[in-house]
């Protein structure tokens, strides 16, 4: 498959890039300078817990299930069940995480390792694929293995299953209110601007960021007083190549759109499997918010201006690692 | 200075409660109860006169005992007993609610009017906040039985409080009230063997304790403490949250899921025969849960509930009894599991 048409902005140039493959050492130069305050935090991976042994995996398992047949856990305001998601959501994602979508992670240290920020990234796929695997991503690579909480749409609160699961994985309504009292809870919230257009847009518009709504992800970040950080994820667009899009037949179901990929709905459920496709998520430098006065979340140019900077940052981003990707499977 | 207090709805479990408890407060001198029906309880000492507040007669009883606190708790989602249906229930909330209001704007005396209101005024959808405020407006308004109730009971109290400036007016929305002698259409689904649920939703619910709702009662009852205001509108709900599929597990008793439309259609049918009251509205909050932020209750009104959500619900589980899956003898069963198992995989501790 050939490779989306590129500009290539600011390459560096190859030989610098294979180095820093090569030996990973200490601060990417390369990029965008990072802020000081972050070189004390080295990108290490979190430690993860070893191979327990099969009883202590039993007894822990045997712990979990008499929590959950009693009821003796908790949840937040939104639903979100934090134990679930650990124990069992995470475990079911973090395969397809590792193994399926191979997902390689850079810039981990661009999410403050203590209180709020706004993750937005771009939004691709078909189905909200991305959003699930961004969301392994923070847990796993994080040091501090913070949960993102995801703001999703009103689509998914519609639907039987899905909304309870949603909710007890810690996501809730794309609102003001909601992302605002996260955020001043000190949350880590994951927002997807583009929305149903850049999820359901066809593949030949691939890479290729949508318009981000109103930009009122930029004025809740700014009540809220928490950085920016744009998020780039390459490898979810060609997951379900989209060809075409039923929309009589979206209609009639009340959805937004309806896939017709080269699979889907040819093969019946096995067209619904997803591409094997390569993935790297990229977080940028944060962008802060907390020099502006309290009014300035009512200015409509200076939203303007930041979504366009959060926008550009991400486009830009996408267009460097489409680069330096080597294929779009490997 | 003594006051006069007027109770509506005192037939009711949680009126009776209120009248006798504000009867034991020193600066109340006297407490009149009203209702349509004589209470079974007994109202310690309280006045009790039988008045129906959807008559205009209601505006002499203010006249006549000078009374200057007036607290509304005649605003119920079911009738009381067996008789009456949904439309005399309606006819009490909107209907007294505006003869009440209309008695107490003649009556130069009253200073002090509380509303015992509901969240339900907030509906429940799956496009509103995860968690309302007291000034959201939800998407989609509540489109009939007690929310609407609700939201014209509100209006109207509103359209007092601009009329009437002098008069301290205050509204609590409760969450679902639960007690050991609750007799709400939630206590009673809690009540049944199997609880019946919507299959694919699991709603987040918010309780009040049957006694921090009398406190809070009084609280808005009183002149204001030093350093809070108790006038306005107040959520009122216990911290945290439960999912309906906690609730079931701690009360022990299993859960039927059911396709949404089996459950409305279960819902009308077992109304129309009269087992249950299972409103349509019930059954969205059973869908789609209610949050309340309840900031408001701490800051302004200066009132912190004594029980939070789950202690609320554990002494309600406990006042029904077990159920058919007692989590006890469930966690009994883990731990014999737990006994069993590493004595094949050898000595572990």
């Amino acid at each position: 498959m050939a490779d989306a048409k590129v500009i290539p902005f600011g390459e560096e140039p190859r030989a610098r890039r294979k180095a820093r493959r090569a030996g990973r050492t200490g601060r990417d130069t390369a990029l965008a300078p990072v802020p000081e305050a972050r070189t004390e935090h080295p990108p290490a991976t979190p430690p993860r817990p070893g191979p327990r042994s099969l009883d202590e995996r039993i007894a822990g398992g045997l712990a979990f299930l008499r929590r959950r047949i009693t009821g003796d856990y908790e949840v937040d305001d939104f639903g979100y069940d934090e134990e679930l998601t650990d124990q069992v959501l995470m475990s079911l994602l973090r395969p397809v995480y590792e193994k399926y979508f191979r997902v390689e992670v850079k810039g981990i240290e661009n999410i403050p390792a203590s209180g709020g920020a706004l993750v937005v990234s771009n939004h691709s796929g078909t189905l909200p694929l991305d959003g699930l695997m961004l969301q392994v991503a923070v847990h796993d690579n994080h040091p501090a293995q913070r949960h993102l909480r995801l703001l999703a749409a009103d689509l998914v609160f519609v639907l039987p299953v899905i909304n309870e699961l949603a909710r007890k994985a810690g996501h809730t309504l794309a609102c003001a209110e909601d992302a605002q009292r996260l955020l001043e809870r000190g949350e880590i919230v994951g927002v997807m601007p583009e929305g149903f257009k850049g999820i359901g847009k066809p593949f030949a518009d691939r890479y290729k960021l949508q318009r981000f709504g109103r930009g009122g992800f930029v004025s809740t970040a700014l009540k809220a007083g928490v950085p920016i950080v744009p998020c780039s994820i390459v490898g979810a667009e060609e997951i379900y190549p989209m060809v075409g899009n039923a929309k009589t037949l979206a209609r009639v179901l009340g959805l937004p759109y309806f896939p017709i990929t080269p699979t889907f709905p040819w093969l019946g459920p096995l067209g619904a499997v997803p591409l094997p496709t390569k993935w790297t998520i990229q977080f940028g430098e944060p962008i802060p918010t907390d020099g502006y006065p309290s009014e300035a979340a009512d200015d409509p140019m200076l939203m303007f201006n930041l979504t366009d900077q959060v926008r550009e940052t991400i486009q830009h981003t996408l267009y460097k690692l489409l680069v330096q990707r080597r294929s779009v499977f490997f | 200075m003594g006051k006069v207090v007027l109770v509506t709805g005192v037939a009711r479990q949680l009126g009776g409660r209120f009248v006798r408890r504000i009867q034991r407060d020193p600066d109340v001198d006297r407490v009149i109860g009203v209702d349509a029906v004589p209470p079974e309880h007994h109202l310690g000492g309280a006045e009790f006169l039988r008045a129906d507040i959807r008559h205009p007669a209601i505006a002499r009883v203010l006249a006549e005992t000078g009374v200057d606190t007036v607290i509304h708790m005649d605003i119920n989602g079911t009738p009381l007993g067996k008789r009456g249906g949904r439309a005399s229930v309606k006819e009490t909330n909107v209907i007294g609610t505006m003869q009440l209001l209309g008695a107490c704007q003649k009556a130069p005396k009253v200073q002090r009017l509380v509303i015992k209101s509901s969240t339900s005024v907030y509906g429940s959808a799956p496009r509103d906040p995860a968690v309302f405020t007291e000034t959201t407006t939800p998407k989609s308004l509540p489109s009939g039985g007690f929310a609407k109730d609700i939201v014209e009971v509100e209006g109207y109290v509103r359209g007092f409080a601009r009329r009437r400036p002098d008069v301290a007016v205050c509204v609590l929305r409760f969450a679902n009230i639960l007690g050991p002698c609750a007799d709400s259409p939630l206590a009673e689904y809690f009540s049944l063997p199997v609880l019946p649920t919507v299959l694919g939703y699991d709603p987040r619910l918010q309780f009040v304790h049957e006694d921090d709702a009398l406190e809070v009662l009084r609280i808005a009852a009183a002149a204001p403490r030093r350093g809070t205001l108790n006038s306005g509108t107040f959520n009122i709900a216990g911290d945290g949250v439960l999912l309906l599929s906690q609730t079931s597990r701690r009360l022990g008793r299993p859960t039927l899921p059911l396709f949404l439309p089996t459950v409305t259609w279960a819902g009308t049918a077992l109304r129309s025969i009269g087992i249950t009251d299972f409103s349509p509205e019930q059954i969205r909050l059973l869908t789609h849960g209610r949050v309340v932020e309840t900031t408001q209750m701490r800051e302004t009104l200066g009132f912190h509930p004594k029980y939070t959500t789950a202690e609320t619900f554990a002494e309600f589980a406990r006042s029904r009894g077990p159920g058919l899956l007692p989590p006890e003898s469930l966690a009994r069963t883990v731990d014999r599991l737990a006994g069993v198992l590493p004595a094949r995989g050898g000595p572990t501790q």
